[in-house]
């Protein structure tokens, strides 16, 4: 069996692992990867290695070796041009035509990038890629300012890197509190309180409309006329899913490539894992992309599955962290569409917890340096609990009493 | 350069070179060491690189930290001699390690 990967992230990464270790895969696998970097962790990027305390080969998920040693040709720096799902082929942008018995689309995400004028200036910069996040790096210095666009997790988590190697940051956000879209009330006053505490100025209520400078970046003009001076920025305002090729193949995609609860495509011989899919989980009772590490191995475990013919339902909670200077933000489950939060601890005492709850059931807990919550979380979420909130708020009751 | 051997509850094992300042996670998923994942990759937020430690080596290797506690304490079948491996970086000290891997993680 010939099986072919297009895309050489973190799920592409599992997807060989997991064929590897199957005692009945005798195939052989070709990785098409477009970036020129081995399959690596992208987490560390807007963390430990913006700051320098990952090097490259520390994010790499294995070496060189591994794949030299396990017969895994990797074609790094190749684009496909398109999927031939009738002669099952791919074609390739340098001419090249490879011929597969099962194809992984594991091509995850690109980043939203900006429209407004000005939007391709030098000193604009991404976090998604190592070449990206290196070139961004190697604009730090101490006392320099870097506007950041964008008060989500990439957004923060640059702005905590970037702090913590002596810089000074801004955050814009449009909405009226940063990391709206995925975090209670509560956690975003925590996060907006502990940067500003290190110096980050965080600006709510801004919406950008443009860049200006001649040669680079100078200044970013804002809706209500003002305008910012600095010469570094950084754009976190969410990514896209990368599913044209599939789309091009007549493949059904919305919002991401759609499979089935076995990481299945409607092409018997095509599976897909990771950010760019679109799939059901049970646990909450509908479809959903997901852009997570989690996410990404869990599936591409499922994918390996199918691959083989052995499939397996992939059901799992999801699960996500933050790290911001020294705060570790733990995330289990969903909580999108929550109608009550429950505040567990004090967020003055650094350490708290927030549960969310739709008609009564958990479905999302957000832990700060409260990993014995996020843990019972798993659990309590994927067991659709029914917690008291006369309990959850009582932390002399310990967390494994509390349902 | 140490030698960390990772024992299977089915009483298989498996010797793997680490290289100093690796974690025993990544020497565990560089070679292909079933029931180890270590999906955070070293954050110490997903408790899927559960080990045990030998008991001759528990002593060198050292009791987990705060964090590591806490997502210890709620993976499966915990025991004295725990650890989450993406959190053991190996030295020279750690050569001959041996550790096992739990039935589920």
């Amino acid at each position: 069996m010939k099986v072919v990967i297009i895309g050489g992230g973190h799920a592409a990464g599992q997807i060989i692992s997991s064929l590897l270790m199957d005692e009945d895969f005798n195939g052989t696998i070709t990785l098409i990867g477009e970036e020129t970097w081995l399959p690596y962790q992208r987490p560390p990027l807007s963390k430990q290695f913006l700051t320098g305390e990952m090097t490259i080969e520390q994010v790499t998920l294995h070496p060189a070796e591994f794949y030299e040693t396990n017969g895994v040709e990797m074609k790094l720096g190749c684009r496909v041009n398109a999927i031939d799902r009738t002669a099952r082929t791919v074609s390739l942008e340098n001419g090249e035509t490879i011929a597969y018995d099962k194809l992984a689309l594991t091509t995850g995400t690109r980043v939203r990038r900006l429209s407004l004028p000005g939007a391709d200036l030098d000193g604009i910069h991404y976090v998604r890629t190592i070449d990206g996040t290196e070139t961004l790096r190697n604009n730090f210095a101490p006392d320099k300012s870097l506007c950041v666009v964008g008060g989500g997790y990439i957004g923060l988590e640059v702005a905590a890197a970037a702090a913590t190697s002596g810089m000074k940051v801004t955050v814009m956000e449009m909405d009226e509190r940063v990391m709206n879209r995925v975090v209670a009330p509560q956690v975003s006053a925590f996060y907006e309180k502990m940067h500003r505490s290190h110096d980050v100025e965080i600006r709510t209520n801004v919406a950008v409309t443009g860049f200006t400078g001649q040669d680079g970046l100078m200044a970013i003009t804002c809706q209500d006329g003002s305008s910012f001076e600095t010469s570094l920025c950084v754009v976190g305002v969410g990514v896209i899913p990368n599913s044209e090729l599939a789309e091009d193949c007549g493949l059904k995609c919305d919002n991401g490539i759609t499979v089935d609860q076995f990481a299945q495509s409607e092409d018997p011989d095509i599976v897909a894992a990771g950010d760019c899919t679109n799939h059901p989980n049970a646990i909450f009772g509908t479809r959903i992309r997901l852009e997570s590490v989690q996410n990404a191995v869990d599936q591409a475990k499922a994918a390996a599955l199918s691959i083989m013919g052995k499939p397996a339902v992939y059901c799992a909670v999801p699960w996500f962290w933050s790290n911001q200077f020294d705060t570790k933000l733990q995330i289990v489950g969903l909580s999108q569409g929550y109608d009550q939060t429950i505040l567990r601890g004090n967020p003055n005492d650094g350490a708290f917890s927030v549960f969310y709850l739709k008609e009564g059931i958990l479905i999302a807990v957000d832990a700060i340096n409260s990993g014995r919550e996020y843990m019972m979380g798993r659990k309590w979420i994927a067991d659709h609990v029914r917690p008291d909130p006369e309990r959850i708020v009582d932390t002399t009751i310990s967390v494994k009493e509390l349902i | 350069m140490a030698i960390v051997t990772y024992t299977q509850q089915d009483g298989t094992s498996k010797d793997v070179t680490v290289k100093i300042g690796q974690s025993v996670k990544d020497g565990a998923v560089n070679n292909l060491i079933p029931g180890i994942f270590g999906e955070c990759g070293g954050a110490c937020a997903c408790a899927t690189c559960h080990v045990y430690i030998n008991d001759q080596w528990v002593e060198k290797v050292g009791p987990a930290g705060d964090a590591e506690k806490d997502i210890l304490e709620f993976a499966e079948d915990v025991r004295e001699n725990s650890r989450l491996s993406c959190q053991i970086n190996i030295s020279e000290d750690l050569d001959g390690l041996i550790v096992y891997v739990p039935d589920e993680q």
